[in-house]
């Protein structure tokens, strides 16, 4: 049973369709990532699953109870609005003082349970908001772009925690990434977006190309990958599919 | 002390208790101007009622609910903006509401009374309806008060985790005309924002939690219209204005008061 499955969803507004034919499926334990460049329908593609938005073609199952934990693209708090860390845990859900402690300590932001969020670095907010996703154990996590402003070393040791977290709740993941070069190694299926889904697949098989051990070597696979993004085809400005040649692997099926 | 006083500060008290949360939501989600269109519109609520000849308060509460419903919807289709819509609805509702009081020639309307409240005119039965509608209201907000919440911050992720925004919504617009329908008598239609925001805005300096802002506003608002009243009968000046001048007054206050206890704690802290 997946925790989600997306068959050919489209979401059109104001006669334009901002995304079409998405299929796609999360699995508990799995991590989905959705990659593509600006405007490519990522983030649509995200509230879609979650329910948020509508879909205007096709269908979207969830499994029944599901427990969503939801790290938006954009949360401005307005300041006129005083919420701490710890009343941020207790947002959406009533977890136990020990539980908020616990998860602000995995996080590594204890020493800001009293701090204003609006007083927090981009690097701290973006852990206090996974922090608050995590507290309501989900059985599936989405993320977008969860290292928005946070530094390199910083990006990693939070995608370290993603996959910790992963590993500790059992949990699906959807996350998305902004940037088209640094993927997870363990991220377990990789699904370009630009308005339509490219290309999905393992970024193993990415990952193994000669190309990628040229430029990084095979240690670096454990860690991070590059996903080298094959297309056979290209866009016109207003989106229409060009095909072109080159190899296909497992791309690319606009019917 | 005189029973009008005492029914005027009991109903005055009853208001500001309900106007402190419901204030904090309507600082947080930026919407002085919609509480203000549907203030406004409360006039023609006024009007409509003595036509129709039904209840006061219904009618209120029918054409606040109304013409917020009504906004809700022009957003949506987006052919004006949020704030032009609001000058139009706001305005139109207002000079609809005066337009038809000149109407009825039959009746005497004190429109002063109206626009910025009369203590004499509050009755038993006034405060009776204020304190049921707080008590309704009050309960609502308790339970209402997490997903209320989530969707101030973000209506997003409140509806992605389990919430349902719309519905929200409309609870929250309905408790708004409520307050609206009661508050009329004691700050008039055209300052009863002003009671929503000001002591909000004041709770805001000290609060650190979003309920410590609610309650704060409560107590900053009971205190306004304790002094406001006061003044009213010191000055014989309307009891509307009197008591946002009080509120105004305690703003200035804490503003002072927050400068100094953060430049005591800076300089405890060395800043």
């Amino acid at each position: 049973m997946h925790l989600i499955e997306m068959d050919k969803v489209g979401i059109k507004r104001q006669g334009r369709w901002l995304i079409q034919n998405v299929s796609l499926t999360v699995n508990a334990g799995e991590i989905v990532t959705l990659i593509g460049p600006n405007g490519a329908g990522k983030s649509t593609t995200a509230k879609t699953a979650l329910g948020v938005l509508k879909a205007d073609a096709g269908s979207i199952r969830r499994k029944a109870n599901l427990t969503v934990g939801y790290v938006p693209q954009k949360l401005a708090v307005d300041w006129t609005m005083p919420l701490t860390v710890r009343r941020l845990m207790s947002l959406t859900a009533k977890p136990a003082k020990a539980e908020i402690e616990a998860v602000l300590e995995k996080t590594g932001i204890s020493h800001l349970i009293n701090a204003n969020v609006q007083q927090l670095s981009g690097g701290e907010y973006q852990r206090a908001l996974l922090a608050r996703a995590i507290l309501r154990r989900p059985d599936l996590l989405v993320l977008d772009e969860p290292v928005q402003g946070v530094d390199y070393s910083g990006e990693i040791a939070l995608y370290n925690l993603i996959l910790k977290i992963r590993e500790e709740l059992n949990c699906g993941i959807l996350l998305i990434s902004h940037d088209l070069h640094v993927v997870m190694a363990q991220t377990d299926t990789v699904v370009c977006l630009n308005g339509h889904v490219c290309c999905s697949g393992e970024p193993q098989q990415v990952a193994a190309s000669e190309a990628y051990k040229q430029l990084f070597g095979e240690a670096a696979s454990n860690s991070l990958a590059i996903y080298h993004h094959h297309h056979d085809h290209s866009h016109l400005a207003d989106g229409t599919i060009i095909p072109s040649k080159g190899d296909h692997g497992d791309c690319c099926n606009h019917g | 002390m005189d029973d009008f006083i005492l029914r005027a500060m009991l109903a005055g008290t009853g208001l500001a208790l309900v106007a402190g949360p419901l204030g904090c939501f309507v600082v947080w989600r930026r919407m002085a101007y919609f509480g203000d269109t549907m203030s406004h519109s409360a006039l023609l609520g006024v009007a409509l009622a003595f036509m129709l000849n039904i209840n006061l308060m219904l009618g209120v509460l029918a054409v606040t609910i109304t013409v917020s419903l009504c906004l809700l919807f022009l957003q949506k289709r987006g052919s004006l903006s949020t704030d032009a819509l609001l000058g139009l609805l706001s305005h139109s509702a207002l000079a609809l509401g005066m337009v038809l009081i000149a109407f009825m020639s039959n009746i005497r309307f004190d429109l002063l009374s109206l626009l910025f409240g009369d203590i004499l005119a509050v009755g038993m039965e006034d405060v009776v309806a204020i304190y049921a509608c707080a008590a309704v209201i009050l309960g609502l907000m308790y339970f209402l008060w997490r997903p209320l919440l989530a969707s101030t911050v973000n209506r997003e992720l409140a509806e992605a985790e389990g919430f349902n925004p719309d519905v929200t919504q409309l609870i929250f617009m309905v408790m708004m005309a409520a307050i609206i329908a009661i508050a009329m008598k004691i700050v008039g239609v055209l300052l009863i924002t002003a009671l929503l925001i000001i002591p909000a805005a004041t709770a805001r300096w000290f609060a650190k939690t979003p309920e410590q802002m609610a309650v704060l506003s409560s107590l900053i608002g009971i205190a306004s219209v304790v002094l406001g009243l006061e003044g009213s009968l010191q000055f014989d000046s309307a009891s509307g204005p009197s008591i946002v001048v009080a509120s105004l007054c305690l703003f200035l206050l804490s503003l002072f008061a927050s400068r100094l206890i953060t430049g005591v704690l800076g300089k405890e802290q060395g800043l």
